[in-house]
């Protein structure tokens, strides 16, 4: 099962796609399907791919405080990555995709390694309208590494509704999650965060941040205030704020539908 | 001037706090009307956000002169070669054609506050409810002795955008390896305080890329130390050196006067020629600000800091580079957060909408080179006598050039959001 989907994956011809740009392609193109297929054979014959997917893991990182992989894996800020290779790009049911990602899915394209790899190099260039606030990896063989992470964690389905509530736990801003936010409150403190963050939900340098699951928002927010996320303007910002506002910000931005 | 838009300063601090306890509510006759001066970083945002969050409730008209707007954040980076002109020019269609603005192409020349009537230049008349005023600065010319609108053609400021950054630009490419700017910077308080400095940058950066090792950026400055200067200075010396010539006071000894026939600065200490000149001279709210009878001696108009609503009248709201925010800078930023506080208390007055304690905030980005961003910022409350900061951050010399850079993209997601929030989309 899970051998066919990925053979599928890698042979299916490339989705026709306004935006790609085939003169950076050929090389890279070569060289992971190249990979790709070791990567398999590594996979089907029991032994792995060590080198890559340890380095692979480290890159992970990056991605983890918005990506669930593995089994039991939720939607959290970004959409859960079991099942990746093969899905249609923007179709998971329940997450809060942008216009532009549901489109190119409408449009045909399908998460490969391929696809991947050009996605991941400049996110914001393949797929412009994007929510996910990632830069880019510009390393060739980092990508490598992280997709042969992604495919070694990546289960074909994933095993339990990726949509439900995560249950709750004892962690940082759980005072402000048990507060029902005032949604109406927190569209007036908005207008201190849309000087920077877009209500299209668009993120260019500037994470998005409509449309994330009520305990993500509250958390990110508490991190910044408690000095674990380091970003200046975001400690600054959040210095003032209590547990009903943090509330209240959360329900109006989860409340909103990126473009 | 005739004298109606002039009222005593002291008999309408008294008005303005009788009436102030009472709340102005819905005309029989039709919408309440608000009016904006001023399409700008100020204006126009207040603007959206009345006829946003009224939902139709109130009237909005926008009077501004320009019929397109250039910001004159990231004007710089266009200097620099990293913005076209036209990716910093924006149209106000979406404020009529999406939030039912009003938008009148014309010069406001005066406001009869007994009449609460704008007057415009051709001699039509606009009524308000309540007035925003957010003309942003005038240039006073003659602070530096020598400098005219005249010879602002010779010698441009280029701190108003639009021709003059053109032009500035136009002078800037036409310089060749071995020839000087010479900067004339601008004493407090003016917008941007780190505008100068990045400008610097940029002249710096478009001399590096042409390979012009003999020339030279001199700054004349009024002030004893500028704003991110560490950050500035460290910079210079890593991707300019020896390049950027800053001269404060103790060492110029005050400026005499500028010559735009020769190109000279002269100073105490000698006579600097450059082949560019940019000459930023002193700076007071807009016209219109003045001939409302809103400022006070410094030239600027006096605030309540809670609401941004004027000391001298309380159907009229100042906001922008024109009031005097106590600790916040005079930015984009600044103007775009107060315009909201305004914009809530409009609401408030003539709707009865609820009115949220005000906050502020400012954060003003600079590219000193390609990649290489810092930032300064705060949050503000409102106190009895001004809006003063209650927590700073800036960014430290010897950051490494992932947190620069990522700094910069900041600063291109923060322009494509503020341009959103002001212009709407
Ligand atoms: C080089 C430079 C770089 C800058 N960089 C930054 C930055 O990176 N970040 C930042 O936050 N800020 C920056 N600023 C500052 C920022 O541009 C101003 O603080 C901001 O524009 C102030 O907004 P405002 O609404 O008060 O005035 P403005 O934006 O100047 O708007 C005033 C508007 O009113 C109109 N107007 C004036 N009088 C009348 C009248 N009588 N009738 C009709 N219309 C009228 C004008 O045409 C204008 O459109 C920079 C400034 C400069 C010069």
């Amino acid at each position: 099962m899970r051998l066919q989907i990925y053979t599928q994956a890698i042979w299916r011809p490339r989705v026709p796609s306004s935006n790609r740009v085939r003169s950076s392609f050929p090389q890279t193109t070569r060289a992971l399907i190249f990979a790709g297929l070791t990567a398999i054979g590594a996979l089907t014959s029991g032994s792995t791919f060590a080198g890559d997917i340890q380095q692979g893991e480290k890159l992970y990182k990056a991605c983890k405080a918005c990506h669930q992989i593995g089994e039991g894996a939720r939607n959290g800020v970004g959409p859960h990555l079991d099942g990746l290779f093969g899905r249609v790009a923007g179709s998971i049911d329940g997450f809060k995709y942008s216009n532009a990602m549901k489109a190119k899915g409408e449009d045909g394209l399908v998460w490969d390694e391929a696809s991947l790899d050009q996605y991941l190099a400049k996110p914001r260039a393949f797929v412009p309208g994007t929510r996910m606030s990632y830069l880019g990896m510009k390393k060739p063989e980092d990508r490598t590494a992280i997709i042969a992470y992604l495919k070694a964690q990546s289960v074909a389905a994933p095993s339990v509704d990726p949509t439900a509530a995560a249950p709750a736990r004892a962690e940082i801003g759980s005072a402000a999650m048990q507060i029902e936010g005032d949604a109406e409150y927190g569209e007036y403190l908005s207008s201190e965060c849309v000087t920077c963050h877009q209500l299209s939900g668009h993120a260019d340098g500037i994470p998005s941040i409509v449309g994330w699951p009520n305990e993500a928002f509250i958390r990110a927010l508490f991190e910044y205030k408690s000095n674990i996320r380091t970003n200046q303007v975001m400690q600054n910002m959040t210095l003032n704020l209590g547990n009903e506002e943090i509330a209240a910000l959360a329900a109006y931005f989860g409340s909103l539908d990126p473009k | 001037m005739p004298n109606l838009t002039r009222r005593s300063f002291g008999l309408l601090a008294g008005a303005g706090v009788a009436s102030l306890a009472m709340p102005f509510y819905a005309r029989a006759q039709g919408k309440p009307r608000a009016v904006v001066i001023g399409g700008g970083a100020g204006g126009a945002t207040a603007a959206r956000y009345i006829a946003k969050d009224s939902g139709g409730d109130i009237d909005v008209t926008l009077i501004e002169a320009n019929p397109t707007y250039t910001t004159c954040f990231f004007s710089n980076l266009y200097l620099g070669g990293y913005r076209t002109f036209e990716s910093i020019t924006h149209s106000y269609d979406k404020l009529a054609s999406n939030y039912g603005i009003t938008v009148i192409n014309g010069m406001a020349m005066m406001v009869d506050r007994d009449a609460k009537v704008v007057v415009m230049a051709d001699g039509s008349k606009v009524p308000y409810d309540r007035l925003i005023v957010s003309p942003g600065i005038d240039l006073i010319y003659d602070s530096v002795p020598g400098y005219s609108a005249e010879a602002a053609e010779i010698m441009p400021h280029s701190w108003k955008a639009g021709a003059q950054t053109q032009l500035l630009k136009a002078k800037l490419d036409a310089l060749e390896n071995g020839q000087n700017v010479v900067m004339v910077a601008p004493p407090n308080p003016y917008r941007c305080p780190p505008g100068p400095y990045e400008r610097v940058s940029m002249f710096a950066h478009v001399f590096k890329e042409k390979g012009f090792t003999d020339s030279k950026i001199i700054i004349i400055d009024p002030k004893e130390k500028f704003s991110k200067q560490a950050l500035f200075q460290e910079g210079w010396a890593k991707y300019y050196p020896g390049m950027v010539e800053w001269y404060g006071p103790d060492v110029h000894g005050g400026l005499v006067k500028v010559d735009p026939a020769t190109g000279e600065v002269e100073t105490d200490l000698d006579t600097f020629k450059g082949d560019l000149v940019n000459v930023i001279p002193a700076q007071k709210a807009g016209m219109i600000a003045e001939k409302a009878g809103l400022t006070n001696e410094t030239g600027f108009c006096p605030i309540d800091p809670a609401s941004m609503r004027s000391k001298a009248d309380d159907t009229v709201f100042v906001i922008g580079d024109a009031c005097i925010a106590g600790d916040m800078p005079k930015s984009g930023f600044s103007a775009n957060s107060q315009a909201k506080v305004a914009a809530m208390a409009i609401r408030g007055d003539l709707t009865g909408s609820r009115v949220f304690p005000a906050k502020y905030s400012n954060t003003c980005w600079s590219l000193i080179e390609t990649n290489d961003g810092v930032k300064v910022g705060a949050q503000y409350a409102p106190t009895e006598e001004k809006i003063a900061s209650t927590s700073t951050f800036i960014s430290q010399t010897g950051e490494d050039a992932a947190l620069r850079q990522q700094t910069y993209e900041e600063s291109v997601g923060w322009y494509n959001g503020i341009t959103a929030d002001i212009f709407g989309s």
